[in-house]
Order: C-alpha cells, then sequence, then structure tokens
C-alpha cells in the first residue's frame, strides 16, 4: 500500500463519508442522505457554471469580443457581430420583470427555430435515413446461416433484424386493423421488441451493478488504508462509529414506536 | 411583437437552417457554425435563470423556515464555493485558471464524483425490485423479456462454466440481433415523430413555448 499524506487521507474520508450518507438511503430518507443530496445539487449547479463560463463563453464569446473596449460594450472589437447571441441572451433574463418577460420569446424563437431548422435534416438523415440504409443491405445468401453458433454477422441475422424492425414499426401502424396475417405480423413485432427491452434492462442492471462493484471497492480500499497509520485508524473509527451510533439510535426509536403500536392495538 | 414576430423568427430561422444544409459552400457553412454559436451562448446565459431560480426557492425556504430548509443552506454554500474556486477566489474570470484550482479539483473528485456515482450505484437496488415485479412470467412476451434479461445478465458469469461461453454468445447476439432491429424500429418512429413536432413549431401550428398571454 503505498503512503497517503493526511491531506489525502481527510479528502478520501470524506468521499467515503458521502458515499455512505448516499447508501444510507436504502433504510429510508434520513438527514444524512439529504445532507449530501442537497450538497450535490449546489456543486454540480456550481460546477456547470464555471464549465460553460470556461469552456463555452470564453472560447465562443470573449475570445472574439476580447480586444474591444468594456465601457463600449465591445463593440468596437473586431468581431463586434458577437454581440448579438450575447444581447440576445441578456434578454432572455427579462424573465425576471413580469411587465417585460414577453421580450424573452424572441431569443427563444431565434433558438428554437435554429434548432428546429437543424433538427428536421439532421432528423430525417440520421434517425430515418441511415436506419433504413443500414437495414436494407443486401442479403448474404452464401453466408446464411454464419460461422459458429448464433453469428451476428450471417444472413439469417440481416433478414430478422429486416423483418424484426418492419415488424416492430407495423406494431405501431394503426391505420390497418391488426386482424389475421396483421395480427401475426403485429405479435411478431411486439416480441421483437420485448426481447430488445429486456436485452437493454439487463444490459442496464449490469451497468448499474459494475458501478455499485466500483463503489464497494473504493469504500473497502479506504478501509484498508485507514489500517496504516494511527491517525487515519481513529478517523475511520470516528466515521463508522458514528454510522453505527445512528443505526443503533434508529434501532431502538423503531423498537419502541413497535411496542408503542402493540400496545395501542 | 408579442406572438407575431416570434413566430416570424422561428419560421425565417428555420428555414435558413433547412436551406444552409442543402448548399454545400463554405459560406453556409460559415453561417452554420455562426449560427451554432449564438444558440450556445444564449443556451448559457438561459442558464442564469436557472442558477437564479434554485438561489430563489432556497432562499425563499430558508426565509420562510419551511420544512428541511437548514439544507438549502447546504446547497447554497456549496454552490458559492464552487462559483468561488472555480473563478479562483475572482482573480481569473477569463483565463482557464481556474479549473486548476486545487480546491475545485478536489471538490470535483472528492465529493461531486462519489456522490453521483454513488446515487447512480444505488439504482442498482431500485431496478431490481422494478426487475421483480416486470419479470414475472405471465404472457409469452413478459416470458421474452425475462428470458432475454436473465441471459444478458448472467452472461460474464464466472460459475456457469463451459455454459458460460454459450450465453455470451446469445447475449452478444440479442443485443446485436433482434435488439438492433427493435431500436431501429424506435430509432425510426422516434425520428419520424420528431420531425413532424419540429414542422409543426416552425409552420406556427406548434407554439405553446410562447406561453399564454
Amino acid at each position: 500500500m503505498e503512503s497517503m499524506t493526511m491531506e489525502t487521507y481527510l479528502w478520501t474520508t470524506l468521499g467515503a463519508f458521502l458515499s455512505l450518507c448516499i447508501f444510507s438511503f436504502l433504510y429510508k430518507d434520513n438527514p444524512f442522505y439529504k445532507f449530501a443530496e442537497h450538497l450535490v445539487a449546489g456543486l454540480a449547479a456550481g460546477y456547470f457554471v464555471i464549465i460553460l463560463w470556461h469552456n463555452g463563453l470564453k472560447p465562443n464569446l470573449f475570445d472574439y469580443v476580447g480586444d474591444g473596449n468594456f465601457y463600449l460594450l465591445w463593440l468596437d472589437s473586431s468581431h463586434p457581430w458577437y454581440m448579438v447571441p450575447a444581447f440576445l441572451g441578456a434578454l432572455m433574463w427579462t424573465r425576471f420583470s413580469r411587465k417585460w418577460s414577453w421580450v424573452s420569446r424572441w431569443p427563444m424563437a431565434i433558438y428554437i427555430g435554429i434548432g428546429v431548422g437543424l433538427s428536421i435534416p439532421l432528423g430525417m438523415r440520421n434517425a430515418v435515413n441511415m436506419q433504413l440504409f443500414s437495414t436494407m443491405r443486401p442479403m448474404a445468401w452464401d453466408n446464411f446461416l454464419g460461422n459458429g453458433y448464433l453469428d451476428p454477422t450471417s444472413g439469417f441475422s440481416h433478414l430478422l433484424i429486416f423483418v424484426g424492425m418492419l415488424a416492430a414499426l407495423f406494431y405501431f401502424f394503426f391505420s390497418k386493423e391488426h386482424k389475421g396475417v396483421f395480427n401475426g405480423v403485429a405479435k411478431f413485432g411486439i416480441g421483437i421488441l420485448m426481447i430488445g427491452f429486456g436485452a437493454t434492462f439487463g444490459f442496464t442492471v449490469m451497468a448499474r451493478i459494475s458501478l455499485f462493484i466500483q463503489r464497494i471497492q473504493k469504500l473497502g480500499e479506504w478501509s484498508s488504508i485507514s489500517w496504516t497509520d494511527g491517525a487515519f485508524t481513529a478517523i475511520w473509527l470516528i466515521v463508522c462509529g458514528s454510522f453505527i451510533a445512528v443505526g443503533i439510535y434508529e434501532f431502538i426509536k423503531y423498537m419502541r414506536n413497535r411496542g408503542q403500536t402493540k400496545a395501542a392495538a | 411583437m408579442k406572438r407575431q414576430l416570434p413566430l416570424a423568427l422561428v419560421f425565417s430561422f428555420s428555414l435558413l437552417m433547412i436551406i444552409q444544409y442543402f448548399i454545400p459552400h463554405d459560406i453556409s457553412l460559415y453561417v452554420n457554425e455562426f449560427l451554432l454559436k449564438w444558440i450556445y451562448i444564449i443556451g448559457i446565459f438561459a442558464m442564469a435563470l436557472g442558477i437564479w431560480s434554485l438561489v430563489r426557492v432556497s432562499m425563499a425556504k430558508i426565509k420562510t423556515k419551511k420544512e428541511d430548509w437548514q439544507y438549502s443552506i447546504v446547497t447554497l454554500v456549496s454552490l458559492f464555493l464552487m462559483i468561488l474556486f472555480g473563478f479562483d477566489f475572482f482573480r481569473h474570470f477569463f483565463s482557464a485558471e481556474g479549473l486548476k484550482n486545487q480546491m475545485f479539483v478536489h471538490f470535483f473528485d472528492y465529493i461531486l464524483i462519489p456522490i453521483q456515482a454513488s446515487m447512480f450505484s444505488l439504482l442498482a437496488f431500485f431496478i431490481a425490485s422494478a426487475a421483480y415485479r416486470a419479470f414475472r412470467a405471465h404472457s409469452i412476451v413478459a416470458t421474452l423479456l425475462l428470458v432475454s434479461a436473465l441471459i444478458v445478465m448472467l452472461r460474464f458469469n464466472p460459475y456457469l462454466g463451459p455454459v458460460g461461453a454459450y450465453m455470451e454468445k446469445t447475449a452478444s447476439w440479442l443485443l446485436n440481433v433482434p435488439n438492433l432491429a427493435a431500436k431501429r424500429a424506435i430509432v425510426i418512429g422516434i425520428g419520424l415523430g420528431s420531425v413532424a413536432t419540429a414542422l409543426k413549431v416552425m409552420l406556427g401550428i406548434e407554439r405553446s413555448y410562447l406561453g399564454k398571454d
């Protein structure tokens, strides 16, 4: 185990303490969890302010108008037209006023207009055309069964992707009543969708489990470091002891309430 | 001015963006990049509204001493501290020195990351209870959901021995073939839906973003 300074150990302890605060929610909502929850809300908001300022406003606005005069609102800079989006952005703040809040519709409209104008051709290209293009490929008849067990590159797999996609789309197509053959197609479509949802669900569960394992490993590392130094051990005991003390207090409170409920009944 | 001008702005800017998409010229590319910067800058200015809203709600909670008002102090203090360190004690507004501030980095590494990772890992437990309810095999389609999820979850299980290799191949096939077919159908549906909605916004049929008055 490599040596660690007291400062790094204290920061690591804080991280471990906050992880335990979050895990305490498994019991029930409690002050530890609420503290960590409100802490992360403030920190995350502050973090995004800083990141968007340094990585967003600075390269896209300040770097262009920075050679201008502050007292002239940078209008004498070499790129004065960059003040237009800044002015529009500032108009968003008219929402603070009840009387003038309607002015914020202008920058909002420009924002939505640009977004909509981008999304129509890009949405058609990426979400529709490219998906159809990738699905409707020439059939690999010479490799229909593929190499080995369940080959995803086989012709059969390509055919299943094509037919499955059409059937799944048909399931959402309500202009034709799902009767007879169409009912069979729709049922095949829902089957494909359910397999897809199941696979996605399993994948998500495993991602969460791996995150949990990683957090437990981190707590384990922190715990093992704690036994390398007397001062570290004392801090470890304080942190774990406080959680155990709160646990015992909650348990006693629960038992008392249970006794009172039984007596009342 | 209140309603007609925003509608005209939406229509003209969206038309401009659609036209420039089909013109592969340097000027068209410049317009595209310039307008993308516009929405980026406007979006960042709008974020100030969100921060102000957070501050206002927290302040109101503290003033009126609503339930759990003490935690709002934690939110406000942590927000202020992160901004203070991010601007390196308000010494560096226009250089990235603040991002290297030791406290800013420590707050990110030892507070933000552990809490967010723990919150996401906590979902493992809740997703497990959701799975219990969703995975009851009461019909053929529910059984399909159950079986495919189980195969994907068990694919890296080291205790399955020789069956494990088949499980891994089956999971890989499930993810790359039926799952892909389902995903493509959903993506195409979402794509067509979003284009239809975008057209409605562009033509002024959908105007809920304008508000009421």
